[in-house]
């Protein structure tokens, strides 16, 4: 479980960190962008970084902006086949199926 | 007919003095005249606007009698709407036509509203001035030079100009409010959950919220009548409100309507009221003239029987910090179905899956949404969650806490609703963090989830409008509006129009 | 070889099992399987913009089943999280599951291996959506013309199908444990009807997570974990070629990395998956669309009355209740169709039970079981669909134990029912003539015609050479057509030569 013992460590970015996470976002990033997200992204932290020095030790996160419990739903099948109304909005398919680069295991 | 309520546009349908094709026709007029030096609209669609419009006309012929029934409006192109071009101000969306209603588009068309236009707005929400957009940038009709506000900035400036009567907008940091602000309209963000999300193109899930954007509180009481509602299709949406009414919508519910006719009925109306002034909203980072047209407001509600007190909001520096670690972990996720596979954009070449995703992505995304992404991505990424993330949560708490103290000693929360006018397009499209901080007093409310209004005010530099917040507790719109409807009654901010040299 | 001597294997298994609802877990499309491709993927399935979850409460009461019958803690309140990754066959490009706060919360599985019982803890079951499917080779032959070998076709359908993902600890010691707890597994899923156990259509899939150390040592070794094995068979197959991989190595020098595997049956090996190299940074947060799940106790009181009698319950009962051994009642027990077809069985043969059950347990567990095993080979279905009725076999195991049939007799009737020929078992008896030939006073006269015409085999056993006595018995059985009961030949046999 998170503890605030290192809710206090931050740190600045590196261009490591931004090609990292661009490609975990995929999002193709080219030498001169990762330069400028870079400075950006690290003046936007040293904005964010004034959370780091308040003490937060006894409250609990907020995930939601109500108090409320899951609404449950029925098992009823209510959902009618619309492959086609939603095969024409893709890019690439075929034989009923979305079409995508050879994917490798 | 220019400049028109949606309360008086009813009236006229219904005594048949204008017909809703008529009426809708000479809009879609309007609107085009204005497309080149507003923007406001990525898509208008004369042939269904006019064929709602006679479905409109149709029905009240048959004796159908909804208030709202043959009035054109417009959605904000963040909603999905069945056959229509729905973009979210993306690239990525450019030709997505979607294949199912949003729940604010049904609950509208239920009421009778004509579908006439799609408005422009920041790239999946993610702006404050409406720069964002891939269909360009929107004009403030006060003075074309400068930013309408953001995201919903394409409705606004449709209503400011009066090209429509209403539209809807969503929140997530201020998006209906600062834009409303800026642009000298009423904007009303209802409590979280009060109108469904569904078909709602999600930014960050936990703080969006649709409502309705109009000349004035009344027009949206009316409008958030027809919003509001409970949608199963969305769990978060509320079902029972606290006092035990259902959350219904459509006008056999008419709640927010009646608050206003009952709130007439009686003699010093805002006497009740105590409304709480954070000192955190008047600091050093308020601009004069906003601050000058604010304090007259809070003047003018205390001559009309309000009794104001200073609170204090201790975190609310805190709450940018907070929102920009919160909504782009949330949005970073949310825009992660952009993938180019089943519907958006596809890079036209690539070499694998892997650069497939990559380009689509950077392709499809424009500037600001990929910093979000990288910035929501980075504050979820291992070794960095609980750093961000969780502490950002708990800041959330301890904001909500505050309104939570305040309002145990005031009913609304009232202060300015941006720090300054409307700035100039550009001036602050460079410096992202400049940017961010305009939304500083309109977070907090999105934060705790709280309902917030903003009303013109006044006009400060340039002649240009300044927008008047009200926050109140958990679902007290009613309250909100009948303050805001009340301050309207004796003033006219809410009536002044920009000059439209394109009439 | 189970493993080489002095090295221990450790595993843990991760079962993925598919709930037996008719919607899919966060939408309202079907969740019938063999459908057309995508004709079963609504719009929150395939992530349109804008689209919203909301929980199937049959989803959760399935995962309070599994809790209770497992002796499991369900927790008051869970959270659904988001697992983010990007995979064509993922539509949000995050999985919605349960992460730091699941519904099932410990529990335990007890297992029998080598007639000895072991307890499986359990650390977690926690529900989640299944992934949709990666189409590869028969896009070739849909087509032919349009270079498809660089492509890959995307099947929503699964997509959205609600799973319940059963985590156990590194408690078991060998392949042999790890399928014997899959197989208990698999039964306890089924036997409680939250899963139809389907394991060709991907109803029950396991996911194995292997490491090795030094015998004697107790720190754990670096953990491979093998995906998506979807048979018994795979499942000891992989577990035991990974421990040889992971034990070469690190013989030779090496040390294991861990990563997410595949198993290549045909190649009968597992190799590193490429597709998995985000593994480490899922970045999970709750889910903003979900509110938090609860679970009231009354909720949980009104499922654990539905419940049905559990297997370890059963077995104890069959072993007071009708005598029967250990063995007996856990192979009875282990399966709802077994157990029912046995105690159906039992009850047709009227009072006093006890008295019958045996045999009955003899026969479900001897000859039918036998056939099915040879009908059907893993699944374990099929006593439902199973020829011969309960109260054929009840009828069938009367007749012996009134000593009308001999077990050579009630064999043939056996085979006439499950072919098919028969349907009655007294008319069949009556019809055939198969009444044994006994009593005394029938079996006298052939006794003494034997005796008399094979003096040879009666002077050795006189002599003391005991199995002369059998070629006595083959002779009056062969004079009976085998219509006698050996035993009782063997025992006039006897009576006669000794008492001469």
């Amino acid at each position: 479980m998170p503890t605030d013992a290192n809710a206090s460590t931050t740190k600045r970015l590196e261009r490591r960190d931004v090609t990292h996470v661009a490609r975990l976002a995929r999002l193709a990033l080219s030498d001169a962008e990762a330069d400028k997200a870079l400075d950006e992204l690290n003046a936007i932290f040293e904005m964010i970084a004034v959370m780091a020095a308040v003490d937060t030790s006894d409250v609990l996160p907020m995930s939601h902006a109500i108090e409320m419990s899951a609404r449950l739903r029925d098992d009823v099948v209510t959902e009618p086949d619309q492959r086609d109304a939603h095969m024409a909005l893709a890019p690439a398919t075929a034989a009923g199926l979305y079409l995508v680069p050879r994917i490798i295991e | 007919m220019h400049g028109l309520t949606l309360h008086e546009l009813g009236r006229a349908l219904a005594e048949r003095q204008i017909s809703s094709m008529e009426l809708t026709q000479r809009l879609l007029a309007d609107i085009g005249r204005a497309a080149e030096p507003l923007n406001a609209f990525i898509t208008v669609d004369p042939e269904r606007a006019l064929a709602a419009a006679r479905a409109a006309d149709q029905r009240r012929a048959m004796g159908d009698a909804a208030p709202l029934l043959g009035i054109p409006i417009a959605h904000k192109d963040i909603f999905c709407a069945r056959g229509w071009r729905t973009t979210c101000g993306s690239r990525m969306l450019e030709g997505f036509v979607s294949p199912y209603d949003a729940g604010v588009v049904e609950s509208c068309e239920r009421a009778g509203l004509v579908l006439i236009g799609k408005t422009n707005m920041d790239e999946f929400a993610m702006g404050s001035s409406n720069e964002t957009s891939f269909f360009g940038p929107v004009h403030n009709p006060w003075d074309p030079a400068r930013v309408p506000g953001g995201s919903s900035g394409g409705s606004a400036a449709a209503v400011a100009a009066r090209l429509v009567p209403a539209a809807t907008g969503t929140d997530t940091g201020g998006s209906i409010r600062q834009p409303a602000a800026l642009s000298g309209i009423t904007g009303l963000k209802p409590t979280y959950g009060l109108v469904s999300r569904f078909g709602m193109i999600a930014f960050a899930s936990s703080l969006d919220q649709a409502g309705p954007m109009a000349t004035s509180a009344e027009d949206c009481a009316l409008l958030l009548d027809a919003m509001a509602g409970f949608d199963p299709r969305d769990s978060t949406a509320i079902e029972y409100l606290p006092d035990g009414a259902a959350n219904a919508s459509g006008e056999q519910w008419r709640r927010y309507q009646r608050a206003l006719a009952e709130l007439a009925a009686v003699d010093r109306p805002l006497a009740d009221v105590r409304i709480g002034l954070p000192e955190q909203y008047f600091g050093p980072g308020l601009s004069d003239d906003v601050r000058a047209a604010v304090d007259a407001a809070i003047d003018q509600l205390g001559r009309l029987g309000a009794r104001t007190k200073s609170v204090s909001l201790p975190n609310s520096a805190l709450s940018v910090p907070a929102y920009y670690v919160l909504a782009p972990a949330e949005a970073s996720s949310n825009l992660s179905r952009f993938d180019g596979v089943r519907y958006g954009h596809r890079a036209a070449e690539y070499a694998d899956l892997m650069e497939m995703y990559c380009r689509s992505r950077a392709e499809g995304f424009g500037a600001e949404v990929r910093r979000r992404i990288l910035i929501g991505t980075y504050v979820l990424s291992h070794g960095y969650y609980d750093a961000y993330y969780v502490k950002a949560q708990k800041i959330r708490r301890l904001i909500a806490d505050d309104f939570a103290r305040a309002f145990r000693d005031v009913d609304v929360v009232l202060g300015p609703t941006a720090p300054s006018v409307a700035f100039p397009l550009a001036a602050k499209s460079a410096d992202p963090v400049q940017m961010y901080l305009n939304d500083i007093f309109t977070i907090p409310a999105n934060l705790a989830g709280l309902p917030a209004l903003s009303l013109p005010c006044g006009f400060g530099e340039g002649g240009l409008p300044v927008g008047l917040q009200c926050v109140g507790p958990v679902f007290s719109e009613a309250r909100l509006l009948a303050i805001a409807h009340r301050y309207q009654a004796c003033t006219d901010w809410h009536r002044r129009m920009p000059p439209r040299p394109w009439m | 070889m189970e493993t080489a001597p002095n090295w221990e294997i450790v595993i843990g298994l991760e079962a993925h099992v598919q709930l037996d609802t008719r919607s899919k877990i966060f939408s309202g499309a079907a969740t019938r399987y063999g459908a057309a491709p995508n004709s079963q993927a609504c719009g929150v399935d395939i992530a349109l913009p804008g689209v919203l979850p909301v929980l199937n409460r049959k989803a959760v009461e399935c995962a309070i089943r599994f809790g209770l019958a497992v002796d499991a803690r369900i927790a008051p309140v869970s959270v659904f999280a988001r697992k983010n990754y990007f995979y064509p066959d993922l539509p949000k490009g995050y999985q919605i599951s349960q992460y730091e706060a699941p519904v099932v919360v410990g529990g335990t599985v007890a297992i029998v291996v080598a007639e000895a019982e072991k307890s499986i803890r359990l650390v977690r079951a926690h529900l989640e959506e299944d992934a949709g499917k990666s189409v590869h080779e028969d896009l070739d032959a849909l087509l032919p013309d349009r270079g498809s070998h660089a492509l890959s076709g995307i099947d929503l359908n699964r997509a959205g199908t609600p799973l319940l993902e059963i985590v156990s600890e590194p408690d078991l010691a060998s392949a042999a444990e790890a399928v014997a707890y899959a197989k208990a597994l698999h039964s306890l899923v089924r036997w409680i009807g939250i899963c139809d156990g389907n394991m060709q259509e991907g109803s029950f899939r396991v996911d194995a997570n292997v490491s090795v150390r030094r015998a004697g040592t107790t720190t754990l070794g670096t953990r491979c974990e093998i995906k998506n094995l979807n048979s018994f068979r795979f499942l000891e197959r992989a577990i035991r070629c990974e421990a040889a991989r992971q034990i070469a190595i690190i013989e030779e020098g090496g040390h294991i990395v861990q990563e997410t595997r595949l198993f290549d049956p045909g190649q009968d090996e597992t190799r590193a998956m490429r597709s998995k190299e985000d593994a480490h940074d899922y970045r999970y947060f709750p889910d903003p669309d979900l509110l938090p799940l609860t679970i009231a106790d009354d909720w949980i009181a009104a499922v654990a009355r539905a419940l049905p009698e559990l297997p370890h319950a059963m077995q104890g009962r069959f072993q007071s209740d009708y005598g029967l051994s250990a063995y007996d009642a856990k192979v009875l027990t282990s399966s709802p169709d077994i157990a029912r077809y046995f105690e159906s069985t039992v009850a047709a043969c009227g009072e006093p039970a006890a008295s019958f059950a045996k045999p009955c347990a003899n026969w479900i567990m001897g000859e039918l079981s036998a056939r099915l095993n040879r009908a059907d080979s893993e699944a374990g279905e099929g006593f439902e669909v199973f020829p011969i009725r309960p109260a054929q076999l009840s009828r069938l195991v009367q007749r012996i134990q009134d000593g009308t049939l001999s077990s050579k007799l009630a064999k043939m009737v056996f085979d006439a029912l499950w072919s098919g020929e028969a349907d009655d078992v007294d008319l069949l008896i009556e019809q055939r003539g198969l009444r044994q030939v006994q009593g005394s006073d029938a079996l006298a006269p052939l006794v003494d015609q034997v005796i008399a015409a094979n003096a040879k085999s009666v002077a050795e056993y006189r002599a003391g050479k005991d199995k002369a006595l059998n070629a006595l018995v083959g002779q009056v059985m062969k004079a009976t057509q085998g219509k006698a009961d050996p035993q009782q030949v063997g025992a006039l046999l006897r009576q006669r030569l000794e008492g001469d």
